[in-house]
This record gives C-alpha cells, sequence and structure tokens, in this order.
C-alpha cells in the first residue's frame, strides 16, 4: 500500500515542478471542487431569492418590471383575504401532515421490527408512494375522495345508507383531504427513516432495558425514541419541506376549493404571478413563504452546528 | 434482536395477530390508490361508468395500455407517451449521473478536508433544498437564455443538477461524516491525493448512499413536471407533460382507462426502482444518511 | 369565393416577399411556426390539425407545443418562461385583453400586411377587430366565437317532471322544484371557481341587461358594482344552488354536461363548448338536447373569442410562415372544420352556417343581432372584459360568496366594487 502511494504521488508530481505548489494545490483542491457548488447556490439560489425579493417591491404585472412602489405589495397581501387561508391552512395542513406522519411512519417501523414474516414486500407497499407523483396520483384520489363515486358510494353501496365522507367538497374540511394524500404519500418514507434508525441501534439498550424489567411499550417510549432523536429532527426536516413545498397535491385534488377554502401560499403565488399578472403580489408572497423557510431551517442548522461543536 | 414477542403465550399470539393486522390495514390504505388505477386502466370505457372503483374488470382488456403508449394524442401528435418516455430518460440519466457526482464530492471534501467555513459553506448549499420552484422560474427561464440555452435538454438538464445538488451534497456529507477519519489521515500522510484517496477510499465503501441519492434523484427528476414543462423545447418534453396533456383534455369524452394506463406507465420505472432497489434504500439510510 | 382565396394568397405572399426586399425570387421560402396552444383532446387537436395541414401544403413547417391543464394556465406558465428567456414562439394562444398586455410590452408582432390583404377591417366585427389590435396594429387573429349564455337542456327529463325550457329565472325556479320532486338534479354545475363565474355572469347579463353588464365588469363602474341590481344578481346566483346537487364541488364541465346527458340532471348553464360533449355522444341538436338562452338573455351575447397572438420575429422565413398561418386561420377552410368541432361560431360572420348545427345557425343570427342592437358583451368569467388581476379578484369573491354561508349578498357586492378600485 505504502509504495503504491509513494509510486502515485510520484507520478503526481512531475520531476522539476515545486514540491510547494503539488502541496498547495492540495490544499485548494476540495475548495476548488466545491466553488462550483458553492457558486451555483450562490447564483441560483440566493441570487434569485434577491431577485424575487426586488420584485416584491416594483408593481410587475404580466412580466417583471422595475418600478418601485416599496411595500405596497406586502401591504395588499395582507389586505387580502385569499392570503391568509392559504397561510393559515398550510399552518392546519403542515402540523398535522408532519404530526400524522411521525406517528404512522415511527409505528409502522416499531411494528415492521418485530421479525415480520414478508416485511420486504410490506416494506415495498409502504414505500411505493413515494415513487409516485400526484400528476400520476391526482385524478385516483379525487375519484376515492369524491363523495358521489369512491369511498363513500362504496361504502354505502355495501349496505351502509348513513356513511358519509364529504370532505371533499365541504369547504371547512377540504384542506384535511389534502392531509390524507400527503400522509400517503410521504409517511412510508418516514417508515424507512425510523426503520434504518432501528435497525442501527446497537442491540445492547434492549438487553439492558429489558434486564430493567420494562415493559415493551415504556421500553420504546423512554429508551427508544429518545435515541432516535435524530431521526426525528431528518424527519421534520423533510417533512416540512415536502409540505411548503405542497403544489401538485393541491392542483390535482380540490384546485384550491371549494372557493378558495384549501389554497396553500405555494398555490397562492402561483396563481398570481402566472395567472393573474400579479407578479409583484406573486413575490412578496413567496419572500414571505421564504420567510418561514428560514424560520424552520435555522434552528435546525442551528441544532446542527452546535452538535457537531460538542460532539 | 431479542426484544421481539416470542413466547408463544396465548396473550402473545393474540398480540401478534393484532400486530399482522394492523400491518395488513396499512397495507391496504398503501395499496387503495394503486389497485383503482390498474383495475381501471383494464377496464373497457363502458365498465368504468357503470360499477364501482374497486369493480373488477367483467372483461380485462390490454387495450388501453396499447392506445395509451402507442396511440393516444397529447396534443397534435397521437403517438401516445411512448416517445416521451425515452425524451425522460435522456434527461434523467445525466442529471441523475452529474449530480450524484458533484454530491459525493462536495460532501467528501466537506467532511474529509474540512477547513475553516465548511459548516458554513454547508448550510448555505442546504438552503437550496428547501426554495420552492415556482419561485425561481422566472429568473431560471431568463438566465436560461443568457446562456443559450432556452428550450433545450441540456438546459432542462442543467436546472435539475442545480436543484439537485444540495439534496445529493447532504445525503453525502452525512454518510461520509460517519466514516473513520483515521482512514483518510493515514493515506494523507503517506501523500496520496485528493482524488486518489477519494477512489480508493470513500467511493468502494459508497455503494448504500449512491444507491439513495440515486434514488432519491431518479424520483424527484423523473417525477418533475414544472422545469420540464416550462423548460423543455416542443419536441424534449417529458413524460409527465405528456401525461398532463393527455389527462387534461378541455373538451371531448375522457377515457379514464387511457388516462389511468397513462400514468401507469409514467410512473413504472419509479416503481420498478422502488421495488427493485427498496432494500438497498433502507439500508443506506440505515449506513448513516440519517445520522445527524 | 376559391377566387377570392386564391387571390389573397396571392397578395399576401406577393406583399410578404416584397416586404423582404426579396423580389425576384419569386418562390416564397419555408420557414416554421411554432404554436403554443391548450387544444390536446382528441377532437380540438384534430381540428387545429387541419390549420397544420393547410399550412404544410404552402410549404412550412408546424411545430406543436401543445401544454393542457388548468384552462390554459400552464400554457401561460410556459409561455411566460420563454417569453423571460428571450424565445418566444411564434404563435400562441391568447386572448382577450392580454393581447393588449402582452402588446404593450412589445413583444408582439405586426400583422398588418396580412390584414390589408385579407381586409380585416371589413370581414371581422368590430367588437372582434378591436381585440385583435394593438395601438391600431394587428397583432392577433381570431379563431372562433364562443356564446357562454346557453342554457342545455335534456327534452325527456323535462317531459318527464312535466316542465318546458324556462324563459324566465321564476319559470326555471318553479321548474326546479318539479324536476326535484320527479327525482332529477334541476341544475347540473360543477364548483370550479370559473364555473361559479359562468354562471353568475349570465346572472348578471340577464337581470341588469347588456348595458349595465358592460357597466360592471368592463368600466368596472363603482356605483354598477354596488348597485341593487348587483345585488339582486348575486341573491338569484346564490338561490342557483338549491337546483344543483352536492356533489359539484371541484367537478370538471364535462362530467356536468354527461349528467345531462345521461338524464340524471335537466340542464346546465355552460358555453357551447358543452356541444363537443353531447355530439360525442352522439346526440343531435336540437332534438336529443335542447338549446336556449339563458332566461332572459336572448337578445344578448357574451362572447369569449379564441385568439392567435403573433410575437415578433426577426427571420425573414419563419415571418413568412408565420403570416401564412395568420392568413390560414380566418380562410373558410380551416373556420369550417375547426369551429364544427369545438361548438363555436366563425370568427367572420360573412360564412355560409348551412354545414352547421341547428344550435350554431341560432348561435350566428343571434350574434349578428346582437351586433346590430348593442347586445355584444364580452365575458367576464372567460378573461374577455377585465384584465387577469381584477379578473382573479373577481373569481376569488364570486367563488367565495356562492360556497360559504357567511358572506351576503351586499357585502360581495362591496368586495367587488373594492376589488375594481384597488385595480384601478
Amino acid at each position: 500500500m505504502k509504495t503504491a502511494s509513494t509510486l502515485a504521488t510520484g507520478r503526481a508530481v512531475p520531476a522539476g515542478s515545486s514540491p510547494g505548489l503539488a502541496a498547495r494545490l492540495q490544499t485548494w483542491l476540495p475548495k476548488l471542487v466545491l466553488a462550483p457548488s458553492v457558486l451555483i447556490s450562490l447564483c441560483f439560489v440566493y441570487g434569485f431569492m434577491l431577485w424575487t425579493f426586488v420584485l416584491s417591491l416594483t408593481d410587475s404585472r404580466l412580466l417583471p418590471s422595475y418600478d418601485f412602489v416599496g411595500f405596497a405589495q406586502y401591504a395588499r397581501l395582507m389586505a387580502n383575504d385569499r392570503w391568509w387561508v392559504a397561510a393559515t391552512n398550510l399552518g392546519v395542513f403542515g402540523g398535522l401532515f408532519v404530526g400524522i406522519c411521525l406517528v404512522l411512519g415511527a409505528g409502522l417501523a416499531i411494528l415492521l421490527d418485530q421479525r415480520i414474516r414478508q416485511e420486504g414486500a410490506l416494506r415495498t407497499v409502504y414505500l411505493y408512494p413515494m415513487a409516485l407523483s400526484f400528476i400520476v396520483t391526482g385524478v385516483v384520489w379525487k375519484w376515492l375522495l369524491n363523495p358521489g363515486l369512491g369511498l363513500q358510494a362504496m361504502v354505502r353501496g355495501w349496505g351502509f345508507e348513513s356513511f358519509t365522507f364529504d370532505w371533499l367538497v365541504n369547504p371547512d374540511m377540504a384542506v384535511y383531504t389534502l392531509v390524507i394524500a400527503a400522509v400517503w404519500q410521504a409517511s412510508g418514507f418516514v417508515m424507512a427513516l425510523f426503520l434504518a434508525g432501528l435497525r442501527g441501534l446497537d442491540d445492547s439498550i434492549f438487553k439492558a432495558a429489558q434486564l430493567d424489567g420494562a415493559s415493551l411499550p415504556r421500553l420504546y417510549w423512554r429508551v427508544i425514541l429518545p435515541c432516535l432523536r435524530p431521526v426525528v429532527f431528518s424527519a421534520v426536516m423533510i417533512l416540512s419541506h415536502i409540505a411548503i413545498k405542497s403544489f401538485d397535491l393541491v392542483v390535482a385534488l380540490t384546485g384550491g376549493g371549494p372557493g378558495y377554502a384549501s389554497d396553500l401560499p405555494a398555490t397562492f403565488m402561483y396563481a398570481h404571478s402566472f395567472s393573474r399578472a400579479q407578479i409583484g403580489l406573486g413575490s412578496a408572497s413567496a419572500v414571505l413563504m421564504l420567510g418561514g423557510v428560514l424560520a424552520i431551517l435555522v434552528p435546525y442548522l442551528y441544532s446542527e452546528l452546535r452538535s457537531r461543536r460538542h460532539g | 434482536m431479542d426484544n421481539v414477542i416470542r413466547r408463544q403465550t396465548p396473550m402473545a399470539r393474540l398480540l401478534r395477530a393484532l400486530v399482522y393486522a394492523a400491518l395488513a390495514l396499512a397495507a391496504l390504505f398503501y395499496l387503495l390508490p394503486l389497485a383503482v388505477m390498474v383495475l381501471t386502466s383494464l377496464k373497457p370505457l363502458d365498465e368504468i361508468t357503470a360499477g364501482t372503483l374497486l369493480t373488477l374488470p367483467e372483461n380485462p382488456t390490454l387495450a388501453p395500455w396499447i392506445k395509451a403508449w402507442g396511440e393516444a394524442c397529447t396534443g397534435m401528435r397521437c403517438e401516445g407517451v411512448g416517445g416521451y418516455f425515452w425524451n425522460s430518460f435522456a434527461i434523467v440519466i445525466p442529471a441523475v449521473a452529474i449530480s450524484t457526482l458533484l454530491g459525493a464530492l462536495n460532501g467528501y471534501a466537506l467532511t474529509k478536508w474540512r477547513f475553516k467555513g465548511a459548516e458554513l459553506v454547508f448550510a448555505l448549499m442546504l438552503f437550496g433544498c428547501f426554495i420552492p420552484f415556482q419561485v425561481i422560474l422566472l429568473p431560471m427561464a431568463q438566465t436560461l437564455g443568457w446562456l443559450g440555452l432556452s428550450s433545450s435538454r441540456a438546459g432542462l438538464v442543467l436546472v435539475h443538477v442545480i436543484f439537485g445538488v444540495a439534496f445529493t451534497t447532504l445525503f453525502f456529507r452525512n454518510f461520509y461524516v460517519s466514516i473513520p477519519d483515521e482512514l483518510v489521515s493515514a493515506a494523507k500522510l503517506d501523500g496520496a491525493g485528493f482524488f486518489r484517496i477519494f477512489r480508493r477510499i470513500l467511493l468502494p465503501v459508497s455503494t448504500p448512499i449512491i444507491v439513495v441519492s440515486v434514488i432519491w434523484q431518479f424520483t424527484q427528476i423523473w417525477n418533475d413536471f414544472l422545469f420540464g414543462v416550462a423548460f423543455s423545447g416542443h419536441d424534449t418534453q417529458p413524460v409527465t407533460v405528456a401525461l398532463n396533456n393527455l389527462v387534461n383534455t378541455s373538451t371531448g369524452v375522457k377515457e379514464y382507462n387511457v388516462d389511468m394506463a397513462a400514468a401507469m406507465i409514467a410512473a413504472l420505472p419509479t416503481l420498478v426502482v422502488y421495488v427493485l432497489a427498496g432494500k438497498y434504500f433502507v439500508r443506506g439510510l440505515t449506513a448513516g444518511s440519517v445520522k445527524g | 369565393m376559391r377566387a377570392l382565396t386564391r387571390l389573397t394568397t396571392l397578395k399576401t405572399s406577393a406583399i410578404a416577399v416584397a416586404m423582404a426586399g426579396a423580389l425576384g425570387t419569386g418562390q416564397a421560402s419555408a420557414g416554421e411556426v411554432e404554436v403554443l396552444h391548450w387544444w390536446t383532446s382528441g377532437g380540438e387537436a384534430e381540428a387545429v390539425g387541419t390549420l397544420r395541414d393547410l399550412l404544410e401544403a404552402e410549404g412550412h413547417e408546424w411545430k406543436d407545443f401543445a401544454v393542457a391543464g388548468g384552462g390554459g394556465d400552464s400554457a401561460m406558465t410556459v409561455l411566460k418562461s420563454r417569453a423571460m428567456s428571450g424565445n418566444p414562439p411564434a404563435a400562441a394562444q391568447i386572448k382577450g385583453p392580454e393581447i393588449q398586455e402582452w402588446g404593450e410590452l412589445g413583444l408582439l408582432g405586426n400583422l398588418d400586411p396580412v390584414a390589408e390583404a385579407g381586409d380585416w377591417d371589413a370581414l371581422l366585427p368590430e367588437v372582434v377587430a378591436d381585440i385583435m389590435r394593438h395601438e391600431g396594429h394587428y397583432v392577433a387573429v381570431p379563431v372562433n366565437v364562443h356564446r357562454i349564455n346557453w342554457l342545455w337542456a335534456n327534452p325527456e327529463v323535462l317531459a318527464d317532471a312535466g316542465v318546458e325550457v324556462p324563459t324566465t329565472w321564476d319559470e326555471l325556479f318553479a321548474a326546479g322544484e318539479a324536476l326535484r320532486e320527479a327525482g332529477y338534479v334541476p341544475l347540473a354545475h360543477g364548483g370550479q371557481p370559473w364555473q361559479d363565474a359562468t354562471t353568475f355572469e349570465t346572472v348578471v347579463l340577464s337581470l341588469g341587461g347588456s348595458d349595465f353588464y358592460r357597466r360592471a365588469f368592463v368600466e368596472l363602474d363603482q356605483e354598477a358594482l354596488e348597485s341593487d341590481t348587483m345585488i339582486e344578481a348575486l341573491t338569484t346566483f346564490k338561490r342557483l344552488r338549491g337546483l344543483m346537487d352536492e356533489g359539484m364541488p371541484g367537478r370538471d364541465w364535462n362530467l356536468a354536461t354527461s349528467m345531462v346527458i345521461e338524464g340524471e340532471a335537466a340542464m346546465q348553464i355552460m358555453g357551447d363548448w358543452a356541444k363537443g360533449e353531447f355530439t360525442a355522444a352522439g346526440l343531435e341538436a336540437g332534438e336529443d338536447y335542447l338549446c336556449a338562452p339563458v332566461p332572459g338573455t336572448a337578445d344578448a351575447f357574451a362572447f369569449n373569442i379564441d385568439s392567435f397572438a403573433m410575437f415578433r420575429l426577426t427571420e425573414q422565413a419563419a415571418r413568412e410562415a408565420q403570416y401564412s398561418m395568420a392568413r390560414l386561420v380566418l380562410e373558410p377552410e380551416f373556420q369550417h372544420a375547426f369551429n364544427r368541432v369545438k361548438g363555436s361560431i366563425p370568427a367572420r360572420p360573412d360564412l355560409d352556417m348551412d354545414e352547421f348545427d341547428a344550435c350554431a345557425q341560432r348561435s350566428m343570427a343571434d350574434f349578428r343581432q346582437a351586433e346590430d342592437e348593442g347586445g355584444l358583451v364580452p365575458s367576464m368569467a372567460h378573461r374577455m372584459a377585465m384584465g387577469s388581476d381584477v379578473q382573479g379578484a373577481f373569481y376569488d369573491i364570486v367563488t367565495n360568496y356562492f360556497n360559504s354561508s357567511d358572506m351576503s349578498a351586499d357585502q360581495a357586492a362591496e368586495r367587488l366594487a373594492q376589488a375594481a378600485s384597488l385595480a384601478l
């Protein structure tokens, strides 16, 4: 091994060139490799964010223009009833979606970790929705949730005439149908994360706890789950970014309706920027959305960096 | 693991039955939409309106699949979604390859050649995962125009690489963090260079995380509609755009069975990837990507 | 007619050649037109296909860029990103006041040479021509004229409940009760914002008349929007909800139409593209299904005109192809083929309507009459009457009022006025 490396180094530094140059190159190389990606994110993430912020201060309509109007677009946004519906919906939808996915994902992972026959098949079944976009499954979900076609009609067909499941067409409940479909898509992935976490744990934890005579639920609640905190954190991050980006889901399932009862900020922003020729207003809503993302990401990064320093 | 319920007392047996019942019930929930899709795609049109969603087809037919693949109209071209299928592959394969390679190198540079500010660089890049794609549509279009890449396949691949590299970097960084630094420092002492260490030491153990990264990127890019519709040319549209055109008719009779077959065809590659590589996916996640 | 067509062809290509300063080549060089549209379904695509065939017969190439979804929303997104990248298509399906918005950005090309050669000023009704011009120059070409204020009915269902096609709202509500008793859904509807707005605007047109309609939706007159007439229209509109079924939210319009076809529902208020559904089901206009103006709107004609706006091109061959396309769109061959499939009437009233069905013939007769008597109004629900920002706000208010129980008609009218004032 040593000879090989030496040989390689010999090849890497041609005779005559100064060894200092090669060494300096080696220290610069990692940064050089990172440079394109960093440049990309500076231009295409931060540059575009800045651009969006600038547009939110203009009266851009059909296409971007640069006539500045101060914070007028934000004032209009604050006075817009639909924006508040969308923002509230994101809170309701995001909270329920993340919460249910975590509980369901952790539950399924724990159950699946009990030496289950056909574990591979079940795991695939739970995981596959993540492979499909709502462009593919949207129509089916619309059918299943439609009172006249889907579950309600089916259950009534089995003889339960009074069964009612009309959330899709009920302005107060439509946002919950979004939760159902979103949970269907992402909870399997969370299950996989938890399963991976459980498999990564040391057996000694289980043994020690069992010697203590802890009951099974207690074991999981008190000992195992706290060990899985990093998993919970990764899952929360992934889920909340899915929630914030949810767009196809709304378009396919409810179209934001009935009325605009199930609108989300992403669809609000898209509708105003692209179909309603109000790029200024749309940009203002995008900036507020990004603010929301920041509010979630900063604590994550903070704790991430802090734990690294400690560990 | 010995933590499982093992002894066959009646109580334990009951518990075990309950566990299986819960798992089976969950499986039903996850399978329901897929079942409806498959059943519908195999029914003749008149059976769809007659029965409920889960009625088994009386005269199962493959005609909708054949039509969806090669005959259905997606605009003026009535060639089905088959042709667009290859458009998608032509976009996905380079984009996945490039973004995975970049992610691996980034993750490696960030963890094994740690320099001042590496964490900050990582935090900066991580933010790229979270930007809603609708926001960057217009500025990206303008940039592609400046680069002379608008409506081209290369442009679309570039966009996917740009917004995928944050994710792949995240995966690889979290994976490489868990690989002992000693191996790398020993090699450094031996005078091995940056790329050589990567190739000889990191890459051979990276298979699980490469699988995770490839699956994730493949799914994301294959399923993308927004970038595909906005940045592709008229002859390079991906299959999701064709599917959208097929399903969203504004007039005329909706052929639900063909719609469903087309949806299944469009979803097939990602489904196959998940079914075949699902095991490695979980294994790859176990191997470290979920840790801090 | 043929001779005239050929003459037009000659004239136009002569002008195109002259314009390019390429006299003497004599032969039009082949160019390509990329066309962005959202006509993707079987029949529509076929109808647009006739245009492609005509264009290709002249040696040009048609590059089809079809993007369906959201009534053109996806196509608009594509168009904007293409425009931002400095690479717009040669022609795009843009309509109504949006043509002006694009024109103001300086992105549209000038079609005057084609228009002069084809004498569009004489050919097109003034109302239509106005929409196609930006600052006096033609920038777009009309494809068809849809009528919005139609009531479609299943005669068997009506007969079974013992009612006639209603001509007033009172009759409609009375018929509704009879139909309910007979076990039918009186009015089929899909609860999507644009469908809610479609129904609403026909009620406004009926109760206020075309002058009031124009004041409210075109001039965005505060008084009209807050007037008692508007409040009455809102109230009547909400009353219609009682005639609909509970499964309507989110339903596509064509599913509502098939409820009428299947005899599940009696009537539907919808533009004349609904005919495509009836035709596809093998039904005959006037016999198997009936068309009548929405109660109280017999003299009025709320129109929705589809059009292709032409973008400014620099390459000469491409521009020639673009001009050819603009000319071909208004030629009888395409107008006939396209509008028979689409359910609309030709954009030029001089065409022979013999080959069209009874409903289309009536539509054309009403169009000509309304044109003479000032009954032609642009559709608010279909982006013909106002800028897309106000229209979007109107959508939100109308659909929210229609779907929620906690907004009164007074409040809705007030909000409409407020939304209009913010835009002015």
